[in-house]
């Protein structure tokens, strides 16, 4: 365009490549059943709406394949973002699968890839399962944060979280398991984020913008009576947060 | 080993610049050979706190640019013979510095300086990412008020994720507090937020409280930083905070009201 942003480009560059790896919830598939599947995954994002809304997907087919049932690529793509998720990988598709996600745009992610031979190798039909999600980290791990996470931070541990430090107004915390904050907890705090009912948030001081278990959340104004200047535990109790002195 | 100090606080107008000559200045008195950079590129005021706007010639960007030499860029400061400042250029735009550029001069700086201060731009944008990225300590600057402790603590978190040291696993940089334009007076009536308010929510090490004073208007149009004005409160407090820095057992000031004489006989608080 203009000589001044030419002149530029000579002496900064625009752009750089970095790398880096992140978790990414896996959509593992078992059965083939368009419909049902989109009733199952509903119901999995209304379990924690606030943590799906927008999150990106990778669609898993090996175990399909490995059973010999095909899927509708299209189809489903469709319905994963009817629902709210962005679809950015494919992993285990067949050939023809992998090509057909290419032409919607999806990348094929490398790993379980099913060959031409093993698609035809097994016969046996599997009795239809429901759609799985798992997390990239497969082992339970417990992460570790030492230092305050401040506002405009954003910590997700695929298990496990523990803070030692100050959580500030601002920063959010998503942990699939529990949370455990051993600071002022001021941000946003968010436990059991892909569904698990049974994780529980543990602070020492409860001053939180908001907090959300399994996607059940309450926000700082419906905080206001639960705070008592000690240590309080927060879980999930017929669909409501429940805040107890420890 | 010569170390980099960003002064640095996300918001606009709380005192980096003010902070920036006062702890330059400060450092240079204490025998230490220092350099403050001003990377406010477009804007340019930390020569005119220092007074030496008229012999600006060469500027930080000519020197990225290889217009210039390092050498003909800095000015020696008119007070202090072991004090140099690089002006930022008035002329150019926000994107004229780059990291790679930045990060060459700086390590041209530690050869032969002992303390590199780089007073940063407001926001979070590019300039004063360039401002942080190599340092060794952050002074972080706040303003008694909510808005301006929410903001450091946003840069706080840019500090630890997105520095040099950070992106390389080095030890992380040092923060420091410094709360600025505090005033005794509006903290009892409710209108501002108090030391332990601001610790309590940042929790980080307090360097020094500067209380509001004229004496840091009064300095800026003379053109000599407030430090050099030893009978004032704010320049005494710029004193105690190169002080401590630089590892002396200072009590903290400025943060009660003045002590009555009977408080003063009584030891009250
Ligand atoms: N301690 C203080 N007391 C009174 N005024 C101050 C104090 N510190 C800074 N100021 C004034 O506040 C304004 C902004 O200061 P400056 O150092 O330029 O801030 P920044 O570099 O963060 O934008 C200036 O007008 C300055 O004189
Ligand atoms: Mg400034």
């Amino acid at each position: 365009m203009s000589i001044d942003s030419q002149q530029n480009s000579n002496h900064s560059p625009i752009l750089e490549f970095k790398s880096s790896t992140f978790s990414v919830p896996i959509l593992v598939l078992a059965s083939n059943d368009i419909i049902t599947i989109e009733q199952q995954l509903q119901d999995k994002v209304n379990l924690a709406p606030e943590f799906f809304k927008n999150s990106p997907l990778v669609f898993d087919l090996q175990e399909l394949n490995k059973h010999d049932l095909d899927i509708d690529i299209t189809a489903l793509t469709k319905i994963i973002r009817k629902l709210g998720l962005l679809p950015i990988g494919i992993r285990g598709g067949s050939t023809q699968q992998n090509k057909q996600a290419l032409e919607l745009g999806i990348p094929v992610h490398s790993g379980h890839t099913v060959t031409a031979s093993s698609e035809t190798q097994k016969q046996q039909v599997p009795e239809p399962l429901e759609p799985e999600l798992e997390s990239e980290a497969d082992a339970i791990t417990t992460t570790m944060i030492t230092h305050p996470v401040r506002s405009g931070q954003c910590i997700y541990a695929a298990g496990d979280l523990v803070i030692l430090a100050q959580v500030s107004a601002g920063a959010e915390i998503m942990a699939e398991g529990n949370i455990h904050v051993y600071g002022s907890l001021r941000g946003r705090a968010l436990a059991g984020v892909q569904g698990n009912t049974e994780a529980r948030i543990f602070c020492s001081d409860l001053q939180a913008e908001l907090i959300s278990i399994a996607g059940n959340y309450k926000i700082s104004e419906d905080l206001h009576g639960a705070i008592s200047n000690q240590p309080v535990q927060i879980y999930l109790q017929n669909h409501t947060l429940v805040i107890k002195d420890i | 080993m010569a170390r980099i100090i960003v002064v640095t606080s996300g918001k606009g107008g709380v005192g980096k610049t003010t902070t920036s000559a006062a702890i330059a200045m400060g450092l240079a008195k204490k025998g230490h050979k220092t350099a403050v950079i001003d990377f406010d590129v477009g804007l340019r005021n930390l020569d005119l706190i220092m007074g030496c706007e008229r012999r600006v010639v060469y500027d930080f960007v000519n020197v990225i640019n290889g217009e210039a030499t390092l050498n003909q860029a800095l000015i020696r400061d008119k007070n202090c013979n072991l004090l140099y400042i690089l002006p930022a250029s008035q002329t150019r735009d926000k994107d004229a510095l780059s990291q790679e550029g930045v990060g060459k001069i700086l390590d041209e700086l530690k050869k032969d300086f002992k303390y590199i201060v780089c007073d940063s731009p407001a926001g979070i944008e590019k300039g004063a990412h360039l401002a942080m990225y190599f340092a060794d300590d952050a002074f972080i600057v706040t303003n008694p008020e909510v808005s301006s402790v929410r903001d450091s603590d946003r840069m706080l978190g840019i500090l630890s994720s997105k520095s040099r040291r950070a992106e390389q696993n080095e030890d992380p940089i040092k923060e420091y507090l410094l709360l600025s334009r505090y005033s005794p007076d509006r903290v009892k009536l409710g209108e501002m937020l108090s030391v332990e308010d601001v610790q309590e929510i940042l929790s980080l090490h307090l360097l020094g409280v500067i209380p509001e004073s004229k004496s840091v208007l009064n300095a800026s149009n003379s053109g000599t930083p407030v430090i050099l004005d030893e009978k004032s409160d704010a320049g005494q407090a710029y004193a105690d905070i190169v002080a401590r820095y630089l590892g002396e057992d200072k009590p903290h000031r400025f943060i009660d009201d003045k002590k009555g004489l009977f408080g003063k006989l009584f030891g009250r608080k």
